[in-house]
């Protein structure tokens, strides 16, 4: 790990990206956060000024596809250089120490900066048996409670950490919870996805450092401006679902035409992220683009909302079995019904006629009327 | 659980079971209970060719009567075809079906659907407006007609916004109050006067076989 005596500006003169990358790489940025065109001179003079923040990485309950999505974005990319100007003090993948000098490390970074870094966090929390996952002898819980009470801000990069992810699908073997359910105190931004965009991710670190704030947020927590808008309203197959053009299987006729994939399970819908936007691979294509629907892995409980091959117009509890069942009930029900009803009626035809006798209400009723 | 979850999940599967045992409890109750015998000499023969004629010639409309009820007949008509084809040809309806059953059949294209359900909801929206202007219908109905309208007419008003995706709310939201309006339908349906899916072939028949027996052709 290296330390931060040089400025970011001087950093990126060192490695030779040039004035004009760098602006670019600012416009790109200001673009992203949709700030107005002005602000990017802004991004770039705070970002050239900034000398590298903190940055403690903890990874708890996850499979590493973040890291792997964030440092396989285009290489060299500028997002990457600014990555790499970050001085990430801590991170499970990528640094070279190991065992003890890595904690020491951690420790160190804490101390030096107590207040002022930033914490990352991929993979959600166990809440069970402690032994599910640990680090030095320290369970995941415990560890982010005490690196968090230092941090300026926490960042849950992924679904995992975002909102508990796939080890929170039922039945939820390890007790799996989120950064929020653990962090109380401190600002959270969600970056869901499986595995986020890296351009998000470093979009939002760029925010940070440029304004020393956190972008506009939504009501779980993740930022407004690649949140905002779901995936269906930015798809380029949208006019097919208009039409009621939909592929049947993925390989027939409509699939083949690029007809909507919402038959075969999309979730674009009721999925908010930027995918249909800036797309992955740099900017290659999305998963809908290649011929998949979406699984709406950026939301809440993706998992668990039903087959992610089943449209969004079916119900996911209700079946065959069930409707036979209740029909089996209502006939049983009818029955015993009609039967009573036989007894009462056959009760009333048999009893001797009795004179009508009002009610109180009807006998009332018929003196006021004289 | 997210409210689509709950609308998509627990709220329909529970509410088609109500909808279910609902409808055989009271259809079987109904079959079961005891008929009346006549107390007088059948006047005709052929009772139960009358009691059928009787069950469709009320489809049609009595020319006595065409000038006074021509307008809610047609609108009677073309409200029922038009929620039909709307409920079981709607392509994403289909999928539900499918979903539910294990088969599917073709569907409309929604070029066809979406007018035909724009059609629909207007003439719910009609009559529910005459039933509450008109002085006459006004008297004769009650709480059960008006709540019977207006939990139909629910599923139609927020298809269309889910449809449409009106920015007023997120899709999600919509679509689960969509399932939300259908699985209140669902409920309401057995013990309200929807119920005369049921109910209206069978009295039309008992009807006709009773007026036949007094010798009038009904």
């Amino acid at each position: 790990m290296t330390r931060k005596e040089l400025t970011l500006g001087e950093r990126m003169q060192a490695r030779g990206v040039s004035r004009r990358a760098f602006l670019r790489y600012c416009a790109t940025t200001a673009s992203l956060l949709a700030l107005p065109p002005a602000m990017a001179p802004r991004i770039a003079a705070a970002l050239e000024a900034q000398r590298r923040p903190s940055v403690i990485w903890l990874s708890f309950q996850e499979c590493t596809g973040c890291t792997e999505s964030l440092t396989r974005s285009a290489s060299p990319s500028i997002e990457s250089m600014i990555f790499e100007t970050i001085s990430l003090d801590y991170h499970h993948t990528l640094q070279a120490a190991a065992g003890h000098q890595a904690e020491e490390a951690r420790e160190i970074a804490m101390k030096e900066n107590w207040g002022n870094y930033l914490v990352l966090v991929d993979g959600s929390i166990p809440t069970g048996n402690m032994g599910y996952s640990t680090t030095a002898g320290e369970s995941n819980i415990e560890t982010l409670k005490r690196v968090a009470e230092g941090a300026a801000a926490v960042i849950s990069i992924g679904t995992c950490s975002s909102f508990g992810g796939i080890p929170y699908a039922n039945p939820n073997p390890t007790g799996a919870v989120s950064v929020s359910d653990v962090v109380k105190d401190k600002p959270i931004v969600n970056i869901p996805g499986c595995p986020p965009i890296p351009a998000v991710m470093t979009s939002v670190l760029a925010h940070y450092l440029a304004f020393g704030s956190l972008p506009e947020l939504d009501h779980l927590n993740r930022p407004m401006v690649f949140y905002g808008q779901n995936i269906h309203d930015r798809c380029y197959r949208r006019p097919f679902y208009e039409r009621g053009q939909f592929a049947e299987s993925f390989d027939d006729e409509g699939a083949k035409k690029g007809w909507c994939l919402y038959k075969l399970g999309c979730k674009g819908p009721t999925t908010y992220n930027a995918c249909a936007v800036l797309k992955w691979n740099e900017g290659t294509s999305f998963p809908i683009e290649s011929g998949h629907g979406c699984l709406g892995c950026s939301e809440p409980n993706f998992w668990d909302a039903g087959s992610f091959y089943s449209p969004l117009s079916t119900s996911t509890r209700l079946n065959a079995g069930t409707v036979a069942l209740a029909g089996a009930v209502g006939v049983g029900v009818g029955a015993a019904a009609g039967v009573a009803a036989r007894a009462r009626q056959k009760k009333i035809k048999s009893a001797p006629a009795k004179a009508w006798t009002p009610t109180k209400a009807e006998a009332k009723a018929e003196e006021e009327s004289q | 659980m997210s409210l689509l979850d709950f609308a998509r999940g627990p709220a329909l599967q529970w509410a088609a079971v109500i909808f279910v045992i609902g409808m055989l409890w009271r259809t079987v109750g109904l079959l079961l209970m005891l008929r009346s015998r006549p107390l007088s000499k059948d006047r005709k023969s052929g009772l139960a060719g009358a009691g059928v004629k009787t069950m469709f010639s009320r489809f049609l409309l009595p020319k006595v009567f065409a000038k006074r009820v021509g307008f809610q007949f047609l609108l009677g008509w073309v409200w029922h075809v038009g929620f039909v084809l709307t409920l079981f040809f709607f392509q994403v309806h289909v999928l539900f079906f499918k979903g539910v059953f294990g088969f599917s059949w073709p569907a409309l294209p929604n070029a066809v659907v979406l007018p035909v359900a724009a059609v629909t909801l207007g003439i719910l929206l009609i009559l529910l407006v005459r039933r509450m202007t008109n002085p006459m219908l006004r008297y004769i109905s009650n709480f059960n007609d008006y709540s019977s309208v207006i939990v139909t007419l629910l599923p139609f008003v927020t298809g269309f916004a889910t449809f449409t995706h009106i920015p007023a709310l997120a899709y999600e939201t919509l679509l689960a109050l969509h399932f939300l309006s259908v699985a209140l339908l669902l409920v309401w349906f057995p013990f309200s006067k929807l119920f005369h899916v049921i109910t209206v072939l069978p009295s039309r028949y008992i009807l006709g076989v009773k007026f036949w027996r007094r010798g009038v052709e009904a």
